[in-house]
């Protein structure tokens, strides 16, 4: 029996009707249409569906869409405003951490959370902040290194801002 | 090197801000109008005939448009011994095969569907041990070959061996002899994005195939002959959606791709077919494994006489790609190091495991494992530090090796020469005194691999468009493709370069058939070589024409003229430079004769297809390099640590130094997976650890920080001295690792992969050779 949660997506409000089964990740991919979060593995061990909640990183496959009624949710569409990319979005791309791109969403917003709770993480924070997140491509060297950047940028912004 | 504008630069990818953003559409994210949703199920038992499949209850579900089986369908043949078929008849002979599959309005109707198909077997005999399975009494896995032949036996009809010199005469002239045997297992592509495609008939019976497939044009092919198989004659199209890694995993079409056209075309309605993570694990065709002898030898001094490979290689019940890489194997067995006598024979074999194809590397990685093993071995006898043994053998520019392959550039002893340094190998090889539990050790190994392209089919070419329009905007259409790498930002460097003009002028469009032109898809690292060559030509030739036409403009001869930021340069007059958006709409908007500028230019490496006895050269160029590495091996756990490792390349040159080492930093990682951790566990061919919980790809917090040498040769064929670097990366990691561990704790492990486990019962075999674990050594 399907049931109306009313959700928060991006600053977006939608009010939806889901089963009590479905997971966060299928009703934002497939309900909304926002399919940047990916959906890796479905059994919450590759990181590629990672979205933010209250600013908070989750599993969106691991997440029944009904257990986040009313909550804010943050999805890789909903980082930037306009054609501005964000800080950290903006150092994956200078410092080359995207290849297939698949893992990219997921990476991106668990480095956020990171940098959101420690905004001068060390290499083994950042390494620690991305752990849950699979990458098959880039050897994580490269992402670790945009990360580190990130922050640099984010505190440049911090003093310029 | 010649002075370049964008080429050599670490210009980011220019698809990064998509990705970044989540606006970049996989197969996944792609949804067609009135598309279903389809599911396939699969075999539950190993090796059984099929007495009856019912799927009355599945019909019935709410939202099931079909239901086929190889029973209600034409027969579609695939692979590269056409010994598979879509859907099974009869007869299964490993777990994935497929026996049946349904087109659904949801996916969960689908799924519900596909669990009420019931399925009746006989069970039959199987076999799983590739020796075993080459017994005379061992069940057959086939009965016949695709034409209907009868088979003798297990083994493979592939003509896979290479004899160059007098391997007799080398062993008589050897004063040291090594032999091994090397034994690898099952490895897993693991992309993030799994496999899968959406099939769409036309009203006029037209295929349009969405898809991430790494071959586009061959791709194209193979289902042209399926639609032949069922009776109809429209035309095919592929478009890729963005390729959520590849690794090899896609490189030939697949039972679930034929099984979507058959729902597609059954029910009127495209139909999407897409892998879930346990499906991608046991599913898709894994790295074959392959147990692998080798004895070479050498003189007094060290220098190498011969060396002999035979090898087994674990095929599966189906043939794919996977087969052909001893064609490959072959290039390491006897050209790796300079060694006059060599012999090389691979044997596959059917077995009810699952089948396997090639993944990044195409083999390399495996026979490289037991020959750079057993060099350090050999090095041992002779009483050779292994950095001299390989110093002494190293492969020169200008060489041909016993195969026949031609040397042009060749940085393998520089690439030797910079691990060395970069490791500070005389000091930290062969530490004496060390206490504790915890052992340092330093080993290296060498890679050779084809950097200009390889030719295992009867084409390694691609085809470039380039057209420009009135304001200095080039569109390049090639029939290469991106998977990850970087292809898109490297053709633009190439093509800006050539037409000078900003990076951010140049768009390259591929992934569509009906579009780009003919190539033989994205593997053996050939794309920046082969692609990059024709788009270069492409570019060259539409530069030629815009300055034959700035030259009549001018009144100047084309030969002083250049395109230089978006100018037409006059070399000797620069009061004549020209705008070249004005040049161009000059040509177009004359008074007569009006002209816009294209060109069309199809590359086909000048070198050869291997057959019959496997002699010639197959590439344009080789890529050569060397890995080291420091470990340190806790003796209590038996766990190693990568302590620091350096990956030196001959790249050619670098088009993009930063997406380079990008694919040096992934492949190294992949290969030290290979090395320590990855394994698809099989029992009786049921793959036991179908997710990433159990199947160990490595994380962030195991991330190594590899150190990337650039060992620049700039090979004369190459676009701008570029060779390629996809696959290398990870050919030399495992034995590297291996040999580092030998450095630290004295024994020598000859099967990845080299798990704590592993490394403690050799450590304990060691201590006690007669005892209890001499019998456990057999078992894992």
């Amino acid at each position: 029996m399907k049931q109306p949660i009313t959700l928060t997506v991006n600053g977006e409000p939608y009010e939806l009707l889901v089963n009590p089964t479905d997971f966060l990740v299928d009703v934002i991919r497939d309900q909304i249409g926002l399919t940047g979060t990916k959906k890796g593995c479905g059994i919450g061990d590759c990181g590629a569906c990672t979205v933010l909640v209250d600013g908070k990183p989750v599993l969106s496959c691991l997440t029944l869409a009904v257990s986040v009624q009313g909550r804010e949710i943050t999805t890789i569409e909903g980082l930037s405003s306009g054609p501005e990319l964000h800080p950290v979005q903006q150092a994956f791309v200078e410092k080359g951490a995207i290849q297939c791109g698949f893992c990219t969403p997921g990476m991106i917003l668990s480095a956020k959370a990171l940098l959101d709770r420690i905004p001068n993480p060390t290499e083994e924070e950042i390494k620690r902040g991305i752990a849950g997140n699979l990458c098959r491509c880039t050897g994580y060297v490269k992402i670790v290194e945009a990360i580190g950047h990130a922050a640099e940028l984010l505190a440049q912004e911090e003093t310029h801002g | 090197m010649s002075a370049t504008a964008v080429v050599g630069k670490a210009v980011p990818k220019v698809d990064g801000a998509e990705k970044v953003t989540g606006r970049t559409v996989y197969i996944h994210d792609l949804k067609i109008p009135g598309m279903l949703y389809g599911k396939i199920k699969y075999s539950d038992r190993v090796s059984a005939r099929i007495v009856s499949i019912d799927t009355s209850e599945a019909e019935k579900v709410p939202g099931v448009k079909a239901v086929i089986t190889a029973y209600n369908t034409p027969e579609i043949r695939f692979g590269f011994l056409k010994d598979n078929t879509a859907l099974k008849k009869d007869r299964v002979r490993q777990y994935r095969d497929e026996i049946a599959a349904v087109a659904a309005t949801t996916p969960e109707a689908a799924e519900e569907a596909v669990r009420k198909i019931r399925v009746e077997y006989e069970d039959l005999p199987a076999v799983f041990d590739p020796d075993e399975a080459l017994a005379p009494e061992a069940p057959r896995v086939h009965e016949t070959d695709a034409r209907g032949k009868p088979l003798k036996d297990n083994r493979l009809r592939l003509p896979w061996r290479v004899e160059a010199g007098d391997v007799k005469a080398g062993e008589e002239a050897s004063a040291f002899v090594a032999e091994g045997e090397y034994e690898v297992g099952w490895v897993t592509h693991c992309c993030l994005g799994t496999s899968g495609c959406i099939a769409s008939f036309d009203p006029h019976g037209n295929l349009t195939m969405y898809s991430n497939t790494q071959i586009p044009s061959l791709a194209r092919t193979d289902y042209m002959e399926a639609l032949k198989a069922m009776g109809l004659r429209g035309r095919v199209r592929v478009v890729n959606a963005a390729i959520g890694g590849g690794f090899g995993s896609k490189l030939d079409t697949y039972a679930h791709e034929y099984i979507a056209i058959l729902l597609a075309h059954r029910t009127g309605r495209p139909v999407k077919i897409v892998f879930d993570r346990e499906e991608e694990f046991f599913a898709t065709s894994p790295r074959q494994p392959v147990k692998v002898r080798v004895r070479q030898g050498c003189d007094a001094q060290g220098r190498l006489t011969f060396r002999e490979i035979s090898m087994v290689l674990d095929n599966g019940a189906y043939t794919s790609w996977g087969a052909t890489t001893p064609t490959v194997m072959m290039m390491p067995a006897t050209s790796l190091y300079r060694v006059p006598n060599v012999r090389f024979e691979a044997t596959c074999v059917y077995t009810n495991n699952t089948y396997c194809q090639a993944m990044r590397g195409y083999g390399t990685p495996q026979v490289t494992f037991a020959i750079e093993c057993n060099l350090d071995e050999l090095a041992e006898k002779v009483g050779l530090d292994p950095l001299e043994m390989r110093l002494r053998n190293a492969n020169e520019p200008g060489e041909v090796t016993p195969q026949g392959f031609k040397v042009t550039t060749c940085g393998h002893r520089e690439c030797i020469e910079e691990v060395a340094k970069r490791l500070d190998w005389k000091n930290k090889r062969g530490r004496a005194g060390q206490t504790g539990s915890k052992r340092r050790g330093v080993g290296m190994a060498c890679l050779m691999h084809v950097g200009g392209g390889a030719k295992i089919y009867r084409s390694d070419g691609c085809g470039t468009l380039i057209k420009v329009d009135d304001f200095g905007n080039v569109d390049v259409f090639s029939g290469s493709m991106d998977i990850g790498q970087g292809l898109d930002t490297v053709l633009r460097q190439i093509v800006a370069e050539t037409l000078g003009v900003g990076i951010e002028r140049v768009n390259v469009i591929v992934g569509d058939t009906d579009v780009c032109p003919w190539d033989v898809g994205v593997h053996a690292s050939r794309s920046t070589f082969i692609a990059g060559n024709s788009a270069l030509n492409a570019a060259r030739m539409v530069r030629d024409q815009i300055l034959e036409f700035a030259g009549q403009m001018l009144e100047a001869p084309p030969e002083i003229l250049a395109l230089e930021n978006g100018q037409v340069v006059c070399r000797e007059d620069p009061s004549k430079n020209l705008p070249l958006a004005k040049v161009l709409r000059r040509a177009h908007f004359a008074k007569t004769g009006n002209t816009m500028f294209m060109a069309a230019h199809f590359y086909e490496p000048d070198t050869d297809m291997l057959e019959g006895e496997f002699k010639g050269n197959y590439s344009c160029t080789y890529a050569w390099g060397c890995h080291g590495v420091e470990v340190e091996v806790d003796t209590e756990t038996g766990h190693v640590e990568i302590v620091k490792y350096v990956a030196a390349h001959d790249v050619g040159r670098a088009i993009n130094p930063m997406l380079l080492r990008g694919q040096v930093q992934g492949a190294v990682m992949m290969g030290i997976g290979y090395a320590l951790s990855e394994e698809m566990i099989f029992e009786q061919g049921r793959l036991r650890n179908p997710n990433f919980r159990d199947y160990k790809i490595l994380t962030a917090k195991d991330a190594v920080k590899v150190e990337p040498v650039i060992v620049e040769t700039e090979d004369p064929a190459g676009p701008f001295g570029a060779k390629g670097i996809g696959e290398p990366g990870l050919v030399p990691s495992a034995p590297a690792i291996a040999n580092a561990i030998y450095d630290a704790v004295g024994v020598r492990l000859n099967r990845l992969p080299l798990k704590p486990e592993r490394v403690l019962r050799a450590l304990k075999e060691r201590e006690a050779p007669s005892g209890p674990c001499g019998a456990l050594q057999r078992e894992g």
